[in-house]
């Protein structure tokens, strides 16, 4: 219930920076830079000015964006590679869980470092490379549920009423595959919010002018004695974010999937 | 066991393989000219091709990869084109301060995660184990890097304990080395620590359940011998796991920490070398780093077999 209320708000919010902001989250004021928190900015300004509410907001939409982004990407290949694995077994299985092994060796960071070098930085990178950290989870999840249904009478008995393989696979297995992967994803969301957030910290995500998180943080690090104010608004939002996903995908576990818990 | 050995040894050696392709792919094929990358594409083409040239580019891919690996086989990583030094004798060097890191973060989380995920499972349902929940539910949400600038900020800015970032190096002696890490390898120990408190309490909860437990309990063994004897031995096998999978993790995140820290280790060298276009230095890390963890993988999958018996005969 406090994850719902707390996914919902940081939602709402993410919504609201499209269309309203306090003030404009681009719009520097040499003038008051570094600002305490104030009425005229609850958050207080950056070392351009620019108003650390409206920063913060907006930052969670794109954090919001390549989180689901991310996740999507990892959710889409990896049960696809999974699916294949797990229904037709055999050499393709071998081979697609090899690579599941070896892309598992790649944590977020790593892949973005890789990628990063030799295509640049940008939100698109630190997307694919968030993503690309889901695929091998997803495929293991979607293969050992396939392994397992695959021998199940309602699917023998749909094999020989000679169903194809593309039937079976959409009608019949995958359905009965949906409720792990829809928690797999819930759980996979705040993880990807705080890649995310670290990618942008080390300027391998979104790129300024425009906020994100953890680009926040890593220009707060330069004002740290100077105004700690800056450095505990963005993270504290990420806090919050993570942890409502994770109650709300604890919940959301329980109603689903039972005998997990 | 020697067939599940063998097994897995095969699957090992074809996962380095598929590692060392995915980087091959990613720095050569997809974004075309390596020789542009580095020199930019201001660069003439008469020096474009000299360096196409001298880095082998004008051969067959497959000619390429086979020269990278074997060489890499053979501990040659190529040169740093920034720091024009063998890259890797650069990532020995730079391991002096990854490494420990990680051990220290490592040592860290399990030293706070094992007891409390313990208490937490054997006073299921109490204060203690609801406490310990919301810490790890807590620590779970606190990304790595903000966690660090907390940190400085408490013991840096506001007490002046010690000097925020920088190494000390381990000329000195291991005190004042260990010191520069501490903080960093708190910070980056933390979320994993949560994550392993979990694990932990699951685990432990799960074997307290089993009928072995019940059995030890009947016939009067006192509640600390079953809990050592019985309940902790068994669930030790799903921590170890996940330990051994968290410490691929903490090598990963300690990129990040570096970076907080102004540490001079793998994370900050592959950064610096992204922005001064030093693919050989950044294909090199990528690979070491990759390697290890998947390595780490693999000797949890042995070590599963050694500690689980059915695993081995499935």
């Amino acid at each position: 219930m406090t994850g719902l209320v707390i996914t919902a708000a940081i939602v709402l919010v993410a919504a609201l920076s499209l269309v309203y902001t306090p003030r404009d989250p681009l719009q520097m004021n040499i003038a008051g830079r570094l600002e305490a928190p104030s009425a005229g900015h609850p958050l207080g300004t950056d070392q351009y000015g620019r108003d650390l509410l409206s920063r913060v907001m907006r930052g969670a939409a794109a954090s919001l964006v390549v989180g689901g982004v991310a996740v999507g990407i990892g959710m889409g290949v990896g049960v696809i590679l999974g699916m294949a694995g797990g229904y037709f077994g055999g050499w393709l299985d071998e081979a697609l869980m090899r690579l599941m092994d070896a892309v598992y060796g790649f944590p977020a960071v790593l892949s973005a470092l890789l990628v990063t070098a030799a295509f640049g930085p940008g939100i698109v990178i630190s997307m694919v490379a968030v993503g690309v950290a889901y695929i091998p989870i997803f495929a293991r999840l979607t293969r050992g549920s396939f392994l397992s249904l695959r021998e199940q009478e309602f699917v023998l008995a749909a094999r020989a009423l000679g169903a194809r393989d593309w039937a079976i696979i959409g009608r019949h297995i995958l359905p009965n595959t949906l409720s792990p992967l829809i928690v797999q994803a819930t759980i996979s969301f705040p993880i990807a919010i705080l890649a995310e957030a670290a990618l942008s910290y080390l300027g391998l995500g979104t790129q300024p002018p425009h906020p994100s998180w953890g680009l926040m943080l890593k220009d707060a690090q330069s004002f740290l004695a100077l105004s700690p104010w800056y450095a505990i608004f963005p993270g504290t939002a990420i806090a919050l974010a993570v942890l409502g996903f994770n109650l709300l995908g604890d919940g959301l576990r329980d109603i689903l999937d039972p005998r997990a818990s | 066991m020697r067939r599940y050995v063998l097994r897995r040894l095969l699957a090992f050696a074809a996962t380095l393989v598929v590692v060392s392709v995915l980087i091959f792919v990613v720095i050569r094929v997809l974004p075309g000219d390596p020789a542009l990358i580095i020199m930019g594409t201001e660069a003439s083409p008469e020096a474009a091709a000299r360096l196409r040239e001298a880095m082998g580019l004008d051969r067959p891919l497959a000619v390429q990869y086979w020269d990278w690996i074997r060489g890499a086989l053979q501990g040659d990583l190529g040169r740093s084109i920034q720091y024009d030094v063998p890259v890797g004798g650069l990532i020995l060097s730079r391991l002096r301060v990854t490494l420990p890191l990680t051990l220290l973060a490592a040592l860290f989380m399990t030293a706070a995660a094992l007891p409390l995920g313990m208490y937490a499972a054997t006073h299921h349902r109490g204060l203690g184990d609801y406490l310990a929940i919301v810490a790890s539910q807590l620590g779970i949400a606190i990304p790595s890097f903000w966690a660090g600038l907390l940190l400085i900020l408490l013991f840096a800015v506001h007490l002046a304990w010690i000097q925020a970032g920088g190494f000390a190096g381990w000329e000195q002696g291991l005190w004042p080395g260990v010191r520069s890490l501490l903080l960093p390898a708190l910070a980056l120990g933390l979320i994993q620590a949560a994550i392993l408190t979990r694990t932990t309490r699951s685990a432990v909860l799960e074997v307290l359940r089993a009928e072995h437990v019940r059995t030890a309990r009947a016939k009067g063994l006192t509640e600390r011998v079953v809990t050592w004897k019985h309940v902790f031995r068994n669930a030790l096998i799903p921590v170890v796991t996940i330990v051994g999978l968290q410490l691929g993790q903490l090598m990963a995140g300690s990129i990040v920490l570096e970076n907080v820290f102004y540490l001079p280790g793998l994370g900050r060298l592959a950064l610096g070398a992204i922005g001064a276009r030093d693919l050989p230095v950044v294909q090199g890390v990528v690979l070491f780093v990759a390697t290890t963890i998947v390595t780490l993988n693999f000797a949890v999958d042995l070590l599963y077999g050694v500690l689980d018996p059915r695993i081995r005969y499935e």
